[in-house]
């Protein structure tokens, strides 16, 4: 009985989804990380099969915008349900335990799933003054990293400040943030970019987990192909605008009106790789472009520091400072030069000598 | 430093930089050239009908007779290079908002793939020029390292550029921060090599064209 309890589809069925609904949310899950067909019912079965697995979920400095964004934004679709599904056994934002009680409860699940839980972490890591800049219980993000890591069977590095640094990495960075993986260096370890990441993101790199037992094909920044093997710009529905060369050029504009491309008003769908343009947010309502606003970029590193998110990709980050400096020296190079020039001219006119014909025949 | 960094410093430092170091030499340059002046000519003007600077500036442009056909490569490579680079860079939207924000001056730009085409033929030509200066004996020598140096310098904008839009060979991201470097690369030494050509060309041929049109030379 307990057994059965804790298995996925068992959960699922409590909450009234069907056998067919799930198969179907395998099939279109193991599509969209451009799996073969057969990974679907492979999927299906693996999860049905398996016990729920175990995860902690470490905060780290964060804004709570990642569990936000898979907790509230899906529910109740079947994200939200697989995501209430696993084993959920750490959580500060969703667990009822709090204090020490909570403590108890990572160091249990710590000690029951050694080398098989999945560690989520969201937040980027403070390593200023030993990590101090961001506590838990009296332990530094730091040293509760590099207690818990150790044991995890993989790491998911939820958002782009666990992947990346983020936002608490932008310049100045004064906690001296760094991401997940600029720590643990010896576990397999996904990134899930985002500022929030996309649910179903998430939701297939554990469905994956559970199906093969390791993580999906990553690009070199660590990042499941499947979601961010292609631009916002290569699959933005108002890409047709770019090729046309008709740009929005201010937020309520005629161009704005018409849906066309928002690259003059900074979006950075050409250097951002994410899935929003395909997969979309709130359970496939819209997303950002959508909606009107250009892309900030979210999944990249460092985006919070690429100059601004409304000068267009082609524009300076940054004023130029140098340039009338530069003017004025090199015009007053030039104005030197040619003074040069002149008194050069006129000290060979006043050297000249005229030549007789006696000089010649000299 | 990631390719992010990496694209924001080219669009940031080292664009002040390379913008900086541009303006400065081409005021340099400008203000040497032009304030050498030249001794008066005191000789009674010769002057032929038609022969003048301004009709230089026109003429030179123009094939001398015969030209066209010893030397096809030269001059219908060499149209169809700077008119294509012209297109490419003064016509692709983001160049206008590039300049818009360094400048305030903006115009329509032409679409994408009109300006893809034209980066395709502007490459061929550009290298279908080079291999005739390495195939032809008098070209090669008359060639210094300057020649190869300035080409490299602008044939690489036009490729890095063509290949981000497309695609190739490196993430966008990378591709782009690279395509600005190159831009950068050719700012730094445009005032310093021949390619100051841009700035020097029209001005240079009416001076000549001034002086032999007072010797009442036949245009």
């Amino acid at each position: 009985m307990r057994e059965q309890e804790g298995r996925l589809v068992a959960s699922l069925a409590q909450q009234g989804i069907s056998r067919r609904t799930f198969m179907k949310y395998c099939a279109t899950l193991a599509s969209m990380m451009a799996l073969p067909p057969s990974a679907g019912i492979a999927m299906a079965e693996a999860m049905a099969s398996s016990r729920r697995p175990s995860v902690i979920w470490l905060p780290f400095q964060e804004c709570t915008g990642c569990t936000e964004s898979i907790t509230r934004s899906h529910s109740p679709t079947l994200e939200g349900l697989i995501f209430d599904a696993i084993s959920l056994d750490y959580q500060e934002t969703l667990m009822a335990a709090a204090g020490h009680q909570a403590e108890e409860a990572l160091e249990k699940a710590i000690e029951d799933n050694k080398g098989k839980f999945v560690l989520i972490i969201d937040g980027s890591v403070a390593t200023g003054l030993d990590g101090a800049y961001s506590c838990i219980a009296g332990r530094s993000n730091l040293e509760l990293l590099k207690k818990v890591a150790p044991h995890a069977a993989a790491i998911v590095a939820m958002g782009s400040c666990a992947a990346y640094g983020g936002i608490p990495k932008a310049n100045p960075n004064p906690t001296a943030a760094v991401s997940v993986s600029d720590i643990i260096k010896d576990k397999p370890i996904v990134n899930i970019p985002g500022c929030p990441p996309i649910p179903v993101v998430m939701t297939g790199v554990l469905a994956h987990f559970l199906t093969f037992g390791s993580l999906p094909e990553l690009d070199k920044l660590g990042r499941p192909k499947a979601f961010y093997g292609e631009t916002i710009h290569d699959r933005c529905y108002r890409r047709p605008f770019y090729d046309q060369g008709k740009f929005a050029k201010t937020f309520d504009d005629d161009g704005a009106r018409n849906g066309w491309c928002l690259f003059e008003l900074g979006c950075k769908g050409p250097i951002t790789y994410n899935a929003c343009a395909t997969v979309k947010w709130n359970g496939g309502t819209s997303w950002p472009v959508e909606s009107g606003h250009g892309c900030l970029g979210c999944s990249e590193p460092d985006f919070w520091d690429g100059g601004g998110f409304y000068k267009a990709l082609s524009m300076p980050a940054n004023p130029l400072k140098l340039a009338a400096g530069a003017a004025v020296a090199g015009a007053a190079a030039g104005v030197a030069i040619s003074f040069a020039n002149r008194a050069k001219k006129g000290a060979a006119k006043a050297a000249h000598e005229t030549t007789t014909l006696a000089d010649l025949e000299k | 430093m990631n390719e992010m960094q990496l694209l924001t410093w080219a669009r940031g430092t080292g664009l002040d930089f390379a913008v900086g170091i541009f303006l400065l030499g081409v005021l340099w340059r400008l203000i040497e050239i032009y304030s050498l002046g030249r001794k008066k000519d005191l000789s009674a003007a010769r002057q032929a009908a038609g022969a003048s600077g301004w009709h230089t500036i026109f003429r030179r442009s123009v094939p001398a007779e015969g030209m066209l056909k010893k030397s096809p490569v030269s001059y219908i490579g060499g149209y169809t290079f700077h008119i294509g680079l012209a297109i490419c860079v003064f016509l692709f939207a983001p160049h206008i908002k590039l300049i818009q924000s360094l400048t305030g001056l903006s115009w329509p730009g032409l679409p994408s793939q009109f300006v893809d085409l034209i980066a395709v033929v502007t490459i061929a030509a550009m290298v279908v020029v080079l291999v005739d200066r390495i195939n032809k004996p008098v070209k090669r020598y008359l060639s210094t390292f300057q020649d190869w140096f300035t080409w490299t310098l602008t044939f690489l904008p036009v490729l890095t550029g063509w290949m981000a839009v497309q695609h190739l060979l490196l993430p966008y991201t990378t591709m782009l921060a690279i395509h600005i470097l190159s831009v950068e690369l050719l700012l730094v030494f445009l005032p310093f090599t021949k390619l100051f050509h841009a700035f020097t060309v029209f001005g240079s041929r009416w001076y000549i064209g001034t002086v032999n049109g007072h010797k009442g030379v036949a245009v």
